[in-house]
């Protein structure tokens, strides 16, 4: 369209029509929540479900957004635990999950790594939420693969309404912020700098729980 | 496979050369079975790799199972196979249930190495002279012999309130 062709009223409505106006902050989630870029992470049978069959051609993640899965931790924003998590692998998923980059999300994927699951023994953690944030528990042993999208839609939705999840707050976790992010946030809050040196006061004088 | 009489012929043979290690035999679902001696395995694994016509010079399996209540408790089973006849023989050494310890059988079948550490990881079995009995499965620092049967089966109690409240 070129200057002239609408005048007054009609140029008016013309506008209404085709802007819209939000606050920053929405249109950021907006974007996050349909960009999101999952980890190419596989724990156990689950995995099939998740990973594997919601990106083919039939289930197609990419109607959301999300078909990039990243090779790397640092790419990706969002985890899922597809399966059981033992004991062994736990630091390990926990190491990946520390990785990842702020905005970050966790699905817990099937009963095994909501709960344990049927693994009820000395080798599984009984729900991944032992170790690391979680923000959405998928159940199903396995999951269908439309459960899982329902899931991650309702994890979609969950970060265009609610940008921050206070986790750290529940998990106990202030101070651990990654400040070399730079930005606004880049100095560590008075109240962070505050929870982490009590936690470090009691790191010293107490030593690792349970000694 | 050996089978019944085929076994009893075992294990005289067995006497012959090392008397009184064999202290029972038994033979159910065609599977033979020599209890031996725990202080003496060693000896009964290289007379059967070593003594001409017998030939079981593969170690295919060294397992442990834990028999509680019975006494004594830990049996220690290896699966001898002879690989030109295609035969299997279990050798099994009975251990008791206060500090099960038995010999290593690592110098005489390489493949003993890992699967005694195996052993030793989920039953708590010691093996005596092998160059690293360390766990291998589960993490380092872990505490308690998993397989063992009074092991506490672990994970957590799930209360359902449901039930708590419909039932008590």
């Amino acid at each position: 369209m070129l200057r002239g062709d609408l005048e007054g009223d009609d140029l008016e409505k013309y506008v209404e029509e085709r802007v819209v106006t939000t606050t920053f902050e929405k249109m950021l989630n907006l974007a996050r929540a349909n960009s999101i870029f999952p980890l190419t992470f596989g724990l156990a049978c689950c995995a099939i479900e998740a990973p594997i069959s919601i990106v083919t051609a039939r289930y197609d993640l990419a109607r959301f957004g999300a078909e990039a899965l990243r090779a790397s931790p640092r790419q990706a924003d969002l985890i899922i635990l597809s399966g059981r998590v033992s004991i062994k692998m736990a630091p390990v998923v926990r190491r990946l999950y520390d990785q990842m980059l702020e905005p970050k999300w966790a699905i817990s994927m099937g009963a095994c790594s909501s709960s344990g699951g049927m693994f009820a023994n000395y080798a599984v953690v009984q729900g991944a939420d032992k170790f690391m944030p979680i923000d959405m528990h998928i159940p199903g042993c396995p999951p269908r693969p439309e459960a899982v999208m329902y899931g991650f839609n309702k994890l979609q939705r969950k970060i265009m309404g609610n940008p921050d999840q206070g986790w750290r707050r529940r998990y106990n976790a202030l101070g651990t912020e990654e400040w070399a992010r730079g930005g606004p946030a880049s100095k560590p809050s008075h109240e962070s700098t505050e929870a982490y040196e009590l936690a470090r006061e009691l790191a010293v004088t107490e030593g690792p729980a349970g000694a | 496979m050996p089978d019944g009489p085929g076994l009893e012929l075992l294990r005289g043979e067995i006497d012959a050369d090392l008397a009184g290690v064999v202290l029972d035999t038994s033979y159910a679902k065609e599977r033979a079975v020599l209890i031996v001696d725990p202080a003496r395995v060693r000896d009964v694994l290289s007379w059967l790799r070593d003594t001409p016509g017998q030939g079981y010079r593969f170690l295919s399996s060294l397992h442990v199972a834990d028999y509680l209540p019975a006494e004594p408790r830990f049996g220690v089973h290896y699966e001898m196979l002879n690989r030109e006849r295609v035969e299997r023989l279990r050798v099994k050494a009975m251990l008791p249930a206060e500090g099960p310890e038995i010999d290593s059988v690592t110098d005489l079948f390489p493949t003993a190495n890992f699967q005694e550490r195996e052993a030793f990881d989920f039953f708590g079995i010691i093996f005596r002279g092998h160059p690293e009995l360390t766990r291998i499965l589960l993490p380092e620092d872990y505490v308690g012999w998993p397989q063992r049967r009074d092991f506490p089966i672990g994970g957590e109690p799930v209360t359902f309130t449901y039930s708590e409240e419909r039932y008590g």
